[in-house]
């Protein structure tokens, strides 16, 4: 049975370790004293993943907050890759993470670890924070790093077992230019070395002797890669209480991959109980060099790769979401209590990854494309 | 090495007096940075939710979140 959600593993305990760390845009001030309870619910391209997750934040002493995160992910997979060469697939991934703030004047520090475990992959990440407001607190600077250690296994293989070591180093700047805007900056290079492709793809390539006219072997990455990104954002406070906020990020990395991101959003609040928002986001990628949907033949290079997200391709993204703050009188100890859905649509358009079961000649099948919606429902509550 | 040399910059930045860097927008003018609706990141648990779909969907990574904000409202 193939899985192909190494990368949901991956994707997840980065997000987890920023989940639970302080964020650095906070500097001076710890975080509130909050509870969060969020059910997640992502559907797309055959590929189904929801579940809940559970984080908690408390100050302890005056100058410490502790944070701890419970995360599910809940898979059922068809997706293309899966039904292509294999079969379709359940399984559940679950991650916990801790985290300590600390404040010291106009400095915060945060440490924070975060588990992640599924049967065939085991992530765990080391994070350490550090930021502190300068020039009359009109500048938050911000560094970090992370360390990240992993497990790669293959199931029915109780051979495989290859490690992933993992780095990010962070730097973040936000400035208040005047009393309506704010600018940001945030840079952050990554490094991966160890086992880095999915042990269950394959890659195609032409074969005069299948009677389909091509056959799969299984691809092989680079052991190490190494990426950049650079983002640039602005919030801007409109005279009627309301944000308008828009960020852009370069990334690029030494597999050859360079994209392009963009955000737009607007947050209206309406009345004493309302908060609406909306947004668009659109992302842009190259191919990785070694990536092909449709090799020439066996072996036709070092490093082979078809995995849809190393490929050539676009992304577009609306959102919408709503917050309601309600009371609830018996329980005194809560300051306020929100509850919110979010909404986004996606759609995803592949320029050179084919959809090899609409069938057609072997690179002359239509080119792959689907959308996705996605569901974030959860309740907040401040004490 | 380029963490330490950030670290020497700025450590050299504080101590060379960026403090008495005169503010231009007082602490009396920046209440509109104390508005939860100008938060960076209001909700993180959704924020970070979403952050994973990318990470998981897209080969880009990084950069994401944790930026943008600062209170400097206390």
């Amino acid at each position: 049975m193939a899985r192909l959600v190494i990368p949901f593993a991956l994707a997840a305990i980065a997000a987890g370790a920023a989940l639970t760390a302080g964020s650095p845009t906070q500097a001076a001030v710890l975080p509130d004293d909050r509870a969060d309870v969020l059910y997640h619910r992502y559907e797309g391209g055959g590929v189904t993943v929801d579940g809940p997750s559970l984080l908690v934040r408390k100050k302890v002493a005056e100058n410490y907050s502790v944070s701890a995160n419970y995360y599910v992910d809940m898979v059922s997979s068809a997706s293309i890759d899966v039904l292509t060469t294999a079969s379709p697939y359940e399984e559940t991934r679950r991650q916990g993470s801790l985290a300590l703030d600390a404040l010291n004047g106009k400095t915060q520090y945060s440490v924070s670890f975060t588990n992640s475990d599924e049967n065939d992959y085991t992530a765990n990440t080391a994070s350490f924070d550090l930021s502190q407001e300068l020039f009359g607190d009109l500048t938050t600077l911000s560094l970090g790093f992370s360390r990240g250690w992993d497990e790669v296994r293959k199931r029915g293989d109780e051979e495989f077992e290859e490690p992933v070591d993992r780095r990010s180093y962070r730097l973040g700047l936000s400035q208040i230019v005047t009393p309506t805007l704010m600018l940001g900056f945030a840079f952050e290079t990554i490094t991966d070395e160890g086992f880095l492709n999915n042990p269950y793809r394959s890659v195609r390539y032409l074969d005069a002797e299948n009677p389909a006219g091509f056959a799969f072997q299984p691809e092989a990455y680079p052991n190490t890669r190494t990426s950049n990104a650079v983002a640039l954002n602005a919030r801007y406070f409109l005279p009627y209480r309301a944000v308008a906020h828009g960020e852009y990020r370069w990334f690029t990395d030494t597999w050859g991959i360079d994209a392009h991101t963009v955000r737009l959003g607007y947050t209206h609040p309406l009345g004493e109980r309302w908060v609406l928002e909306g947004g668009y986001r659109w992302y842009d990628q190259s191919s990785a060099d070694f990536y092909a949907d449709l090799f020439p033949r066996r072996d036709a290079q070092n490093f082979l790769a078809r995995d849809k997200e190393l490929s050539t391709f676009s992304s577009h993204m609306l959102s919408v979401g709503a917050t309601y703050e309600f009371g609830v009188s018996r329980w005194s100890f809560l300051k306020r209590s929100t509850v919110n859905v979010f909404y986004d649509r996606m759609r995803f358009d592949y320029d050179d990854f084919r959809d090899i079961l609409s069938g057609g000649a072997p690179g002359a099948e239509p080119l792959y494309g689907f959308d996705a919606n996605v569901y974030r429902i959860f309740v907040s509550a401040w004490f | 090495m380029f963490l330490r040399r950030i670290v020497l910059v700025v450590s050299l930045a504080a101590a060379t007096g960026c403090s008495g860097v005169e503010p231009w927008v007082k602490p009396y003018e920046r209440q509109n940075f104390a508005d939860p609706i100008m938060a960076a990141d209001r909700n993180p648990i959704a924020t970070s939710y979403l952050n994973h779909v990318f990470d998981a969907r897209e080969g880009a990574r990084g950069a994401l979140g944790g930026h943008g904000g600062g209170c400097g409202c206390n």
